[in-house]
């Protein structure tokens, strides 16, 4: 909470002094500074960029059938607070044959506009002022700035390469302090791919157990892992009371656009949830709801098909790099791959622009996620493989112009 | 391995190189397997898909229906070859229902295709009738749909 950006929007004419009357503590929170990365990549035209964090495929035509069905019926009205209890039931269902979760429809399960909805509801449901959130880094941009627009305390560990990028338990035990209160799992992860698996998550319990320490488990990317299926902390004995778990249908079923998540959690945690998305939010879009329900019901293949794809996509750019003599740890979930680079001596900053300016390719440094991300660079292989030929091409150039 | 062929069926512009890299195969491996199916008549050939129109080139394809008397020994296989073999037969199906062979063809006028149904089609024995139908548009084939173009329009959201 150190920087303050200058307003640049300044008093105008209107003789408001906008830096005053704003909330201070908004304006004390960082923006996203990856924003600045991004508005010059958008200004330059032929490049190959590959740091898209959403799937390339179009959402599976049966869905987006349901959705426009939907309106073809006039289901134009709002649902109720929590979502459709049909949606809430096939949540659960989904839960329960995917991850052998138990969570009740009426009670535990709220349906959210995207599952950052989740994480923000989640937030400020738990946080009082001066509470600590611990959160791995590198990792999405959100979890920081949204536990401190409720006003508390993010506690960064800064996950390594060596371990994979997961959280241990002894990085975990480290940082709890009197006032921790949550502890955000983001796995598998972006920008890294990491997974945590039942035996990591066994550990993470054993610290945990016995605590009032609570658990954010974002799981948006909890069906896209490579070799084994993805274990929820909800799962391991001692976490389902302790865990709220977040996820979605955009990484799923290609629904970014669609603003469809869910959260669930013990019905004493949901309760409060629900009241402040009852009054921030109201509901869930209907016609996404209505299109989740046809995801949940008959999306079981479009999952398999898209998630074989990215698998021979990871594959190939990942051998891809090892060919290029890059290191790169062999990531287990999401759409990412996280290459170290420091071997370049430059900052993944100026690595990024090197690429970007002289090479036409665009990556984004692994410092967006956090500052532990320095010296690796993020490359998302949501695009297709020939794109992801053409990235690897201009790579290899660059290593050979050194 | 039906992955390798999967993804050749769909893609067959990738290279060995491209495809030991995404199935973790060595090279020479894989230039072993498809050269295994080429031989073997696995992989029939490979082909591009082509919007003529959009090149100004007016080809007109039509669907023939074709009611067959097969023959006691050779049932449809020897009418059919005598088709196939015609190269302006794109396609040739055994069908069920209400006739039996189903030919696909392209011509470059329509008068061009209905000579060539009525005098090499007709005029085969084992045909005893024939109805042809002219494609007036074509949306899909093999997968793809004419005239879309993607843009990657996602917006940069970490």
């Amino acid at each position: 909470m150190t920087h303050r950006e200058p307003l640049s929007t300044g008093t105008g004419d209107t003789g408001i002094d906008y830096a005053k009357v704003l909330s201070r503590s908004i304006q004390e929170i960082k923006p996203s500074g990856i924003r600045k990365f991004f508005d010059l990549l958008n200004g330059m035209s032929d490049v190959v960029a590959l740091t898209v964090g959403e799937p390339d495929f179009v959402t599976p035509w049966h869905i987006r059938s349901a959705g426009i069905e939907s309106l073809e019926k006039g289901k134009t009205y709002y649902t109720s607070n929590a979502g459709l209890v049909t949606l809430r039931e096939e949540i659960a269902s989904y839960l329960n044959r995917r991850f052998g979760l138990t969570y009740d429809p009426v009670t535990e399960v709220v349906v959210t506009v995207g599952g950052s909805e989740a994480i923000d509801l989640t937030m400020r449901a738990l946080i009082d002022p001066g509470d600590e959130v611990i959160i791995p880094q590198p990792s999405f941009v959100c979890y920081g700035p949204i536990c401190e627009m409720a006003h508390g305390v993010p506690v960064y560990i800064p996950t390594k390469e060596e371990n994979h990028f997961k959280l241990t338990a002894d990085e975990l035990r480290a940082a709890i302090t009197p006032k921790t209160k949550l502890v955000v799992l983001p796995f598998p992860g972006n920008p890294t791919g990491a997974i945590l698996t039942r035996e990591d998550l066994e550990a993470i319990a054993e610290v945990l157990r016995g605590t009032n320490i609570l658990v954010l488990s974002d799981e948006i990317y909890g069906e896209l892992t490579y070799g084994r299926t993805h274990v929820s902390p909800a799962a391991i004995p001692g976490m389902r009371e302790r865990t709220i778990l977040a996820s979605g249908f955009s990484k799923t079923y290609a629904m970014t656009g669609w603003r469809m998540g869910y959260l669930t959690a013990p019905a004493p945690m949901a309760a409060q949830m629900l009241k402040i998305h009852q009054y921030a939010i109201m509901c869930a879009p209907t016609t996404s709801q209505f299109a989740a329900i046809e995801a949940l019901r008959n999306g079981d293949e479009d999952i398999e098909m898209m998630r074989s794809e990215y698998n021979r996509r990871r594959r190939y750019l990942v051998n891809g790099l090892h060919a290029l003599g890059i290191d790169c740890f062999n990531p287990e979930g999401s759409f990412y791959v996280f290459p170290n680079i420091s071997r370049f001596g430059m900052t993944s900053e100026a690595f990024c622009e090197t690429l970007l300016y002289d090479y036409k390719l665009a990556l984004v440094p692994g410092t967006a996620f956090g500052e532990c991300g320095e010296g690796f660079v993020r490359i998302s292989y949501a695009y297709s493989v020939e794109h992801i030929s053409q990235a690897l091409d201009r790579l290899e150039k660059f290593i050979k112009d050194r | 391995m039906t992955e390798l062929l999967k993804l050749l069926e769909n893609d067959p512009r990738l290279t060995p190189e491209m495809l030991s890299l995404m199935l973790e195969k060595e090279v020479g491996e894989i230039r072993d397997m498809i050269r295994t199916y080429e031989k073997e008549g696995v992989i029939l050939g490979y082909k591009t898909l082509i919007d003529w129109e959009k090149m100004g080139s007016e080809k007109v394809s039509a669907l023939i229906e074709l009611k067959i008397t097969p023959q006691r020994d050779r049932g449809y296989d020897h009418v059919a070859q005598k088709i196939y073999n015609y190269t302006e037969v794109e396609s040739l199906y055994l069908m069920s229902g209400s006739f039996d062979l189903a030919v696909l063809i392209e011509g470059r006028t329509m008068r061009e295709v209905a000579l060539f149904v009525a005098e090499k089609l007709a005029t085969i024995e084992d045909v005893t009738a024939t109805a042809t139908h002219f494609v007036l548009r074509k949306y899909k084939d093999k997968g793809l749909i004419y005239g879309a173009m993607p843009v990657d329009e996602r917006g940069n959201i970490v």
